[in-house]
């Protein structure tokens, strides 16, 4: 502790729960963006992601909730914000924002995608495997050209209306902090928008790593168009956002409200390493300039043409340093925001506890259960599918 | 008192011991007369008042005089022995802040345990330009930001005017207490819910002030009703310099500060 802190400050409200929400949430709608950009928009290239996406951005839907609820005092009593919403909340929209994008958007798109493969699949396999792909084509078994042809337009629509759900679903958990005007350090207005472009760059990042490490156990070649695609999509969401934050940053510092001295207390001794080091250099600068270099984002062939393995490392590396970025994001904003009082003269220190509910091994558990979700969703709904360019690579 | 009551308080009976035909007649004579009331048949007025608590014809609101505080946070105390709340220091409904401010400028701010346990010696007094207390509480703003987070509608404005909280409802998630700019409340560490300052709305129903006015020593806190002109509140309000804390952020708090230093956060 430094300076003063209002008594009932010395406690730290949100914990390590609340940085892994928003960061769970990001990649869900980052996946899905990745998801429409083959859909909607027709960006080829990254077909091979497509089916990936979808299936990471549920797995992680499905997990988001969960820390959140953990961390309540009262868990039992959480359906009420279902039942008797307060209208005035920004936090009471979350079950609808959720439930919307859930079954609506990615369940439905997923389902309109996949009927075809499921009754293949299901005329095809026998035992267990047979009856769920069975059960799971809700017995819409008409393969007929007008029904697939009704499937492809049903999931460019739902994509169509998938992609302001995904803007709602992250820039609303970014409204949750910044329209809380008695904390400077996250009321701002561009809170939800800088949250929504650091959802697509981690998303992309994730998918990226994902599809890298999937073909590569499966004994495939890894599709090189589509890496360099995505490493390029990458590299333009990486600009934006971290404009974005700049401008936040000068803006900060250019108006020099009350507020402005405390806050840079707070970012030279406790979140130097948090934000200096690990958000804006490793996790933001060094992707940036690697990607600007190897990646088609600023010229066709990169300006250091690398050999195909390399350039596939050099992708891996960056969207690694990404993601710690991305946590790091979450971290400075949901822990910065506690580690000043709002009597603006003091600083307080946040422990992480390892064990407990709201602790670190929880969150290490909350992370990896959305990838063990995932395994199983690939099992159940493999989405592999060869390109042409690899099939002529392996030729 | 000896001879008129034994040990429990109570007077007792004339003949020494209760006819046992005579306590069961008089069982029934309540019984008779009570059932109407139990029924809801008849009401008989509220006590001390002549008709019930109706929160409509009123508006409550407190002044506070630091130039009056002395720091003693007989009030922290009172508060919280009054509203259950935990005796460990960082759970606070209200509590006491010192101010002291340097020669050059420069200003301190503490308030070890919320004051209670007393606050220490000041290091080189030579330097002091000023140095005062503020007590602090709840704003009860009448525009409450913790009421338009809360996701359940778990915390509330009366009709007259004091923020609670419905602790069978909140679910707990702390958000109110993020969105609070004055560090009014906090987690109930054993109820898991949140707790802040009531205005000791158990007390004012009945016709009585909030214990942290009751016990102040030097009147430093007024308490009262808003719209009503002839009382001490609106005298307290008519004849000094009111400052509410924080009002950039138009929260609209219904604690008046009489001679604020723009200091006070």
């Amino acid at each position: 502790m430094q300076g003063y802190i209002y008594p009932n400050e010395f406690e730290l409200q949100w914990g390590l729960l609340v940085v892994l929400y928003p960061y769970l949430t990001g990649l869900v709608a980052g996946a899905f963006i990745l998801a429409s950009l083959e859909r909607v928009f027709n960006v080829k290239e990254v077909e091979p992601t497509y089916r990936l996406s979808m299936l990471t951005a549920l797995a992680f839907l499905l997990v988001a909730p969960l820390p959140l609820l953990a961390h309540l005092g009262h868990p039992e009593r959480s359906y009420e914000i279902f039942l008797t919403p307060n209208r005035q909340s920004a936090m009471a929209m979350f079950g609808f924002v959720y439930a919307w994008y859930l079954a609506v958007v990615l369940l439905l798109e997923i389902w309109f995608d996949y009927r075809k493969d499921l009754v293949l699949w299901a005329r095809q396999e026998r035992g267990f495997m047979r009856w769920l792909h069975y059960a799971l084509t809700l017995g819409a078994t008409d393969l007929s050209e007008r029904s697939l042809k009704f499937d492809d337009s049903a999931g460019r629509w739902i994509t169509v209306i998938g992609i302001p759900s995904a803007f709602l679903l992250h820039g609303y958990v970014g409204f949750i902090f910044g329209s809380i005007k008695a904390n400077p350090w996250w009321s701002s207005v561009l809170m939800p928008v800088v949250f929504l472009f650091s959802a697509m760059v981690s998303g992309i990042a994730l998918v990226l790593v994902l599809y890298m490490i999937t073909t590569m156990f499966r004994w495939r070649k890894i599709d090189m168009r589509c890496l360099d695609k995505l490493a390029q999509f990458l590299f333009y969401a990486l600009i934006v956002d971290f404009s974005l934050e700049m401008l936040d940053f000068i803006h900060r510092l250019y108006e020099a409200e009350e507020s402005i001295e405390i806050l840079s207390q707070m970012i030279e001794n406790r979140l130097f390493l948090s934000l200096i080091v690990l958000q804006i250099l490793l996790g933001t600068v060094i992707p940036l300039i690697t990607l600007a270099l190897v990646s088609p984002g600023l010229r066709k062939q990169g300006f250091l043409r690398l050999p195909p393995e390399l350039r596939q490392l050099v992708y891996l590396v960056a969207a690694v340093l990404i993601q710690i970025g991305i946590f790091s994001i979450r971290w400075n904003v949901v822990i910065g925001g506690q580690l000043f009082s709002k009597s603006l003269k003091g600083l307080t220190v946040y422990k992480v506890d390892v064990f407990g509910l709201e602790g670190l091994m929880m969150t290490i558990g909350l992370l990896m259960l959305p990838f063990v979700i995932l395994w199983a969703l690939v099992k159940v709904l493999p989405p592999w599918g060869e390109t042409e360019s690899v099939r002529e690579q392996e030729a | 008192m000896a001879d008129s009551a034994d040990q429990s308080g109570h007077p007792p009976s004339p003949s020494g011991s209760v006819d046992r035909r005579e306590f069961l007649n008089d069982i029934l004579g309540v019984c008779c007369a009570g059932a109407p009331l139990l029924l809801g048949i008849v009401r008989l007025p509220a006590q001390g008042t002549s008709r019930a608590y109706d929160p409509s014809e009123h508006l409550y609101g407190m002044g506070l005089d630091p130039q009056k505080c002395i720091g003693c946070a007989r009030c922290v105390v009172a508060c919280k022995a009054e509203n259950d709340v935990p005796q460990e220091p960082h759970y606070f409904n209200t509590w006491i802040e010192r101010y002291i401010i340097r020669e050059d400028g420069e200003v301190e701010v503490d308030s070890p345990n919320g004051g209670i346990d007393g606050f220490g010696r000041i290091e080189n007094p030579a330097q002091v330009r000023r140095t005062f207390f503020v007590p602090k509480l709840c704003n009860h703003c009448d525009s409450p930001p913790c009421v338009q987070v809360c996701p359940v509608g778990a915390t509330f404005i009366t009709e007259d005017g004091v923020i609670l909280v419905d602790e069978e409802y909140c679910i707990g998630c702390r958000y109110c207490i993020q969105a609070c700019p004055y560090g009014a409340r906090y987690m109930h560490p054993e109820r898991h819910v949140a707790g802040k300052c009531t205005f000791c709305y158990h007390r004012v129903v009945k016709g009585k002030v909030p214990a942290c006015v009751e016990v102040c020593p030097t009147g430093a806190r007024i308490f009262g009703e808003l719209t009503n002109r002839a009382t001490p509140l609106a005298r307290f309000r008519r004849f000094n310099d009111l400052q509410v804390l924080k009002p950039h952020l138009n929260t609209r708090p219904k604690m008046y500060y009489a001679n604020l230093d723009a200091e006070v956060s």
